[in-house]
């Protein structure tokens, strides 16, 4: 039987936003799908994205929804699930919105290990505003505010997640749609913060000024700069020159932040 | 039972406020001359199964109280210059998608860093009019410790009932003298809770007018399922662009506070019924301007004080009232001019209004309000 995504969306706010083509509906499709499979009570599961195309997903999706300001996504969804830790923390967002102006909320969010689940649409771009650069276009890129090729280094998500202290990171990609699902559900039974980048495309505003002649063409690129972790193991480092790996790249055990609160609220109750 | 007493600070005061009125969450970013608020609350709310979280910064620090408001606590933080200018982002935020929230500001010098240890009454233009857009604003601005634990409580109080943003802005000698306060009991101060929706989850809009311009919030996480944005909205919380919508909600959340002024507006009359030199002051500087009068009288010329305790909304129906009766306004105030340029607008050019402005740490002296009432007399 087809999987019923219906049961999870709010019919009347479609269709969405965004162009055809673009990577940001699978990612949610990838997210619903996850949700199905673990469960997650609606009434009980919060979904908190920034701004820009990709954050706003949780619109669509019939939980309890915010959309918050460009980069605070963090920081919102950490009061959330502070003053109510048995709800479900879902965060989704933009490449931009995540590494640039939410950069100091991302990587106190890895830090603090406060279980919540953050999904990092990665197009390497700021689409919704018409694609000037971003912390993660590549170096070299063209985008409307570097038309003579982006002179910026990016951003590895992945990387600076681990660095910063998150306890769970795994990558994706819109082109291996099946696996999305299954990385999120790993990522949210996780206790501690997880990150989920996924890379996706955005054929309106980075596709077109970077010689892209199709969507097709720029799903076929993640298929062809991406290794699975796995594969990667028997690979020799030249075979994986300019390689991006996927899967869960990295995961470990460390106190949570909410469950090291509660042990604040006890001790506090012996002080005087 | 004798009442409990104490001599305290001032933002240990209005730390003991909030809990008074049922604060549960605080979110900050320590700053100068504020901290000792964070600082009480980290040790009190464990205590009561509350929450203290201390932020990345004080944007970081709005987010999180206004997350947390979202899941029906009553929520806190607090700041300085700086770090106000920083929260103005989310707290038209907070305006927008109308979730309560209190904002202690203590006011020391700026524009930026300015001078962290001195006193200063300069923010007051930026709680109305610092973060950007049409939107409703309230500023208390307590003159004594017991004052800021009460205005700290009916901060609480405005944000909850209004759905909004409230912010108290005492200048760094309120926050930081220490002086006897009592202790109301518990029950004694009116404390307010938001209103809890009264249709059932399927009906429920998070902005619906049917119920008047203060629609009910529900919390997340209670059974309502709901959405949230910082985009004009129509009711059902969802994004809009249609003119009338917008139009409507925008209207909507200026007049919720401006058809509520006599609620929310609080102020003292000092010896006004037969003033004719009216000293406009407030906070720190209006006890200044209590001596200045006191002495002035014993000289026999007859000087009264406005004191204004809500500086958003501003008193614009009681200056104008005493504009018609008086001789003159004096408006002393530790900046360049805020408070004066208010007071002017109301005046409507009847009467003068003398500002004694100082902005170098130091506060304003009864001296100089008083030679200034003798100048103007
Ligand atoms: C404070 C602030 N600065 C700038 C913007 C403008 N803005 C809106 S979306 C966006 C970029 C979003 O890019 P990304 O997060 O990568 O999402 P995408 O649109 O690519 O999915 C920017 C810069 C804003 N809304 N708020
Ligand atoms: S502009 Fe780009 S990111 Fe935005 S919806 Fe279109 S394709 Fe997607
Ligand atoms: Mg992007």
């Amino acid at each position: 039987m087809a999987f019923d995504y219906d049961k999870y969306l709010r019919p009347n706010k479609l269709p969405h936003i965004w162009c055809p083509g673009c990577g940001h509906g699978i990612v949610m499709k990838g997210l619903i799908r996850a949700i199905d499979t673990l469960g997650l009570e609606k009434n009980n599961t919060a979904i908190v994205s920034g701004i820009g195309c990709a954050s706003r997903l949780p619109g669509y999706l019939d939980f309890c929804t915010l959309h918050t300001a460009h980069g605070r996504a963090a920081a919102f969804a950490t009061g959330i699930k502070m003053a109510k830790p048995e709800m479900n923390v879902i965060l989704v967002g933009g490449d931009g919105d995540g590494t640039a102006i939410g950069g100091n909320h991302f990587i106190h969010a890895c830090r603090r290990n406060i279980n919540m689940t953050y999904i990092i649409m990665n197009n390497n771009i700021y689409g919704m505003t018409g694609g000037q650069f971003s912390p993660c276009t590549p170096t070299g890129a063209k985008a409307s505010t570097t038309t003579y090729g982006n002179p910026d280094p990016a951003f590895d998500i992945a990387k600076l997640a681990i660095g910063a202290g998150a306890t769970f990171v795994a990558r994706g990609t819109a082109y291996h749609a099946n696996q999305i699902d299954k990385l999120i559900v790993e990522a949210v039974q996780h206790k501690g913060f997880s990150v989920v980048e996924i890379l996706d495309d955005c054929p309106t505003t980075y596709g077109r000024r970077n010689k892209f002649k199709s969507v097709i063409e720029m799903m076929n690129r993640l298929k062809e700069v991406t290794v699975p972790i796995k594969a990667a193991e028997k690979m020799s480092p030249e075979q994986l020159q300019g390689k991006i790996l996927t899967g869960v790249l990295f995961k470990e055990e460390r106190p949570e932040y909410t469950a090291e609160y509660a042990k604040v609220i006890e001790r506090s109750k012996g002080a005087k | 039972m004798a009442k409990k007493v104490a001599f305290m600070q001032g933002n240990e005061a209005a730390a003991q406020g909030a809990l008074y009125a049922g604060c549960t969450f605080f979110g900050g970013y320590p700053i100068t001359p504020s901290t000792e608020v964070a600082e009480v609350m980290s040790i009190e709310l464990p205590k009561i199964n509350g929450k203290f979280i201390q932020m990345e910064d004080e944007i970081g620090a709005m987010a999180s109280i206004i997350g947390a408001s979202l899941t029906g606590a009553k929520v806190l933080t607090s700041t300085s210059g700086p770090g106000l200018s920083l929260k103005q982002e989310l707290i038209g935020y907070a305006c927008i998608a109308e979730t309560p929230c209190v904002i202690i500001n203590v006011m020391r010098g700026g524009p930026s860093t300015g001078m962290p240890t001195g006193p200063s009454q300069s923010d007051v233009m930026c709680a109305k009019w610092g973060t950007h857009g049409d939107h409703a604003a309230i500023c208390l601005v307590p003159a004594s410790v017991q004052e800021l634990f009460e205005e700290t409580v009916r901060a609480f109080n405005l944000a909850e009932k209004y759905r909004m943003p409230v912010m108290i802005m005492p200048d760094e000698i309120i926050a930081h003298m220490r002086e006897r306060i009592v202790f109301p009991e518990p029950g004694e101060l009116e404390v307010i809770n938001r209103t809890a929706p009264s249709v059932p989850p399927e009906q429920y809009k998070p902005y619906d007018t049917k119920f008047g311009d203060v629609p009910p919030l529900a919390a997340f996480g209670s059974g309502y399922r709901f959405h949230v944005t910082g985009l004009n909205k129509a009711e059902d919380g969802f994004p809009t662009t249609k003119a009338a919508l917008v139009q409507a909600e925008e209207e909507r959340q200026v007049r919720k506070v401006d058809a509520n002024i006599d609620d929310i507006v609080t102020f003292e009359e000092y010896m006004l019924a037969d003033a004719e030199v009216v000293i406009v002051a407030f906070g720190s500087t209006s006890r200044s301007a209590r001596f200045a009068v006191n002495e002035a009288r014993k000289a026999g010329i007859k000087a009264g004080m406005f004191r204004i305790k809500t500086f958003w909304p501003f008193p614009d129906k009681q200056i104008k009232a005493l504009a018609g009766k008086v001789k003159a306004f004096i408006t002393p105030e530790m900046n360049l001019g805020m408070c004066t340029g208010e007071v002017k607008r109301c005046a409507e050019g009847k009467v003068p209004v003398v500002g004694i402005f100082r902005v170098d740490g130091e506060p304003i002296n009864p001296g100089q309000i008083l030679d200034k009432i003798k100048e103007v007399k």
